[in-house]
């Protein structure tokens, strides 16, 4: 089967003047039809330039090399109209910041049934009512009324359900979620997951999920991606990787996760030290300064990627 | 049990018709953290804001170490303030992006304490920029060098310069990685130790507030509904709204209706603010909802010794699994 998305030695890295910086460093992943992956770092660590790189939206200045696969086809150095043929509609994209996605000065169903207009040829009548409808799966009360609202009109969990609505229009094989619910309320959060994964069971997408945090990728994600540095650093089956996390760096942002049971701790978890910031120099292993396991060969010899495809870690001493 | 640091009554903020805090009662000891979670619109800001008299409240009381600060003159309320500070969500935006780091911390000082000569100035400068865990020489840099868990502990250092009596801190680590939050937690932990001050912790983040406060205060749409230690709020909760908010937070391991079981969100609540005056203002999302719900307010009333709720059926042992269809 053709993966749905395949991302293999990506780099990427911006000019900037104290040389040049490296946000993604050789890194490769596949997403499987129907799969949902979980993205996980701190900020900084590149997860959101990777999927940037794949919708085609770096920034002019950015430097790409390797490959990014849609369905078997190349999507660097592609061109505009090539991908603008799957771009919004068969892989589609939704951002952390609900009040900034979305063009203040449009009605919210003239940017739904441009979607469909634009995508797969629907007369604005017809796009209209699929919008209309669309916001109604994604639980929009009163749907025709909202069609005519601004986005100004709406609150931060009514806009991020509008841009959910807008990425599912034309039914795409592939959704990337960029940290969808960071900016809303644990309540709001919750239905958004829970909308994300009604939507992934009817129409069988596959999933991006990146966040900062385990513990929203824990209840939707069939596998788990940790991004260090640019660089990739596990990857693991879900349950796995949450139960017997292998690199260091995944069980030190396991243990930061607060939780509402087990004992009160006197002192929260903490994970020493600051992510590297851009233009740091890096240790041969990225995560050497702060990794509570560090031994000298760390810092001379980078750790490879050891295992298969399905459960990797780059660590020379990984957890067993 | 000694005299409250802080005592608040009938508190009450008004923007043009909407309640934004409506009667809001409660206390505040020396040294205690106290914990105020809500989703957003709930008037945790607001509250907090105006125990600083940075909102203007429509009445009630504030009452610092016995003294009324809604009463108390412009001047006189100014001098409390080296009593009162806050540390806000977002820490780059809470810092003038034109002053050097010292001089934002020194601020407070020049103000206070301003018999203090230069050199001790920067040397309480430095004190506190080593205190939170910063280098002493980052005084003379901008706030736009530094990440967002360093501008937080700048903001945190601004703020204790003076070692105040309480510190509102508003959602103060909802912004920075899950890595980060643990750190600005336990400074703050470890600062209140230092300086016995007493701490207003605002967040919708129910597993951040459990690890750091003594006691949890629950509000809704201007009201809190249930006030209880931390001990019990979490082991036990009672509102069925306290319940559902503890049933949106993801966990690892995952359990399955998580989602399921919570509730609508705020955003889509949609009592009328008239509906509001007359009856529970959680009665639309409430499961255990009753004719009575829509008619009488509940009042806030002690149900065990510190364990307040605002609910008409509290004394009613709730079955949980029955909450959502």
């Amino acid at each position: 089967m053709v993966p749905t998305l395949s991302v293999d030695e990506l780099s990427i890295r911006f000019a900037h003047r104290s040389g040049m910086l490296e946000a993604v460093a050789g890194a490769s992943l596949h997403i499987e039809p129907q799969e949902c992956v979980g993205v996980v770092g701190e900020s900084g660590s590149g997860k959101t330039q990777l999927f940037l790189a794949a919708m085609g939206l770096l920034s002019g200045r950015a430097q790409v090399s390797g490959s990014i696969r849609f369905e078997g086809k190349e999507l660097l150095g592609a061109t505009a109209a090539a991908i603008n043929r799957v771009r919004g509609s068969k892989l589609t994209m939704i951002f952390q910041d609900p009040m900034t996605s979305l063009t203040p000065h449009l009605r919210i169903g003239t940017q739904l049934a441009e979607v469909l207009v634009c995508h797969c040829g629907l007369s604005w009548r017809e796009a209209r009512g699929a919008a209309g409808r669309m916001l109604d799966r994604v639980r929009i009360s009163d749907p025709k009324r909202r069609l005519n609202q601004y986005p100004y009109e709406m609150s931060g969990g009514m806009r991020q359900r509008v841009m959910l609505a807008m990425s599912l229009l034309c039914k795409p094989d592939l959704l990337i979620a960029d940290e969808p619910t960071t900016a809303l309320d644990v309540t709001l959060q919750a239905q958004i997951m829970e909308l994300l994964r009604s939507a992934r069971g009817e129409t069988g997408m596959a999933l991006v999920l990146i966040s900062h945090d385990l513990g929203v990728i824990a209840g939707l994600a069939d596998r788990i991606l940790v991004m260090y540095a640019g660089r990739i650093v596990e990857n693991a089956a879900a349950d796995e990787l949450l139960r017997r996390p292998r690199h260091p760096y995944t069980a030190e942002l396991l243990k930061c996760v607060p939780s509402l049971s087990g004992p009160r701790l006197a002192r929260m978890p903490t994970l020493a030290g600051q992510p590297p910031q851009p233009g740091e120099v890096l240790q041969a292993c990225p995560f050497a300064p702060r990794c509570p396991r560090v031994a000298d060969r760390c810092r001379v010899e980078r750790p490879p990627l050891t295992g298969d495809s399905n459960a990797y870690v780059a660590c020379h001493f990984p957890l067993s | 049990m000694n005299d409250p640091l802080l005592k608040v009554r009938n508190l009450r903020v008004e923007f043009g018709r909407q309640s934004a805090v409506r009667d809001v009662n409660f206390d505040l000891f020396a040294a205690e953290t106290v914990g105020l979670v809500g989703e957003s619109g709930a008037g945790k800001s607001t509250l907090a804001r105006a125990l600083l008299r940075l909102t203007q409240p429509a009445h009630g009381s504030v009452e610092l170490s016995g003294l009324d600060l809604l009463k108390s003159s412009r001047v006189a309320m100014r001098e409390q303030r080296r009593n009162l500070q806050m540390v806000f969500q977002d820490p780059l935006a809470s810092l003038n992006p034109r002053m050097m780091v010292g001089d934002a911390i020194a601020e407070p000082l020049l103000i206070f304490e301003p018999g203090l000569s230069a050199v001790a100035r920067r040397g309480k400068v430095a004190a506190i920029l080593q205190r939170v865990g910063l280098s002493a020489d980052i005084a003379g840099r901008y706030p736009h060098e530094f990440s967002g868990g360093q501008c937080q502990r700048i903001g945190i250092a601004r703020a204790t310069v003076l070692r105040p009596k309480l510190l509102v801190c508003d959602e103060p680590v909802s912004s920075l990685d899950v890595s980060i939050q643990g750190q600005i937690i336990n400074l703050l932990l470890d600062l209140q130790v230092d300086m016995g001050m007493a701490m207003l912790f605002i967040s919708h983040n129910l597993a951040v507030v459990r690890h750091l406060s003594h006691r949890v205060m629950v509000m809704y749409l201007g009201k809190l509904v249930e006030i209880a230690s931390c001990e019990v709020l979490f082991a036990a909760p009672v509102h069925p709204y306290t319940r559902a908010l503890l049933s949106a937070v993801p966990r690892i391991p995952p359990v399955a209706d998580v989602a399921a079981a919570a509730p609508a969100p705020l955003a889509e609540a949609s009592l009328a603010a008239a509906a509001l005056a007359h009856g529970c203002a959680f009665r639309d999302r409430c499961p255990y909802a009753l004719p009575l719900c829509a008619s009488s307010v509940p009042p806030l009333s002690e149900i065990a010794a510190g364990h307040w709720v605002a609910c008409h059926r509290s004394h009613e042992t709730l079955n949980p699994l029955s909450l959502g269809p």
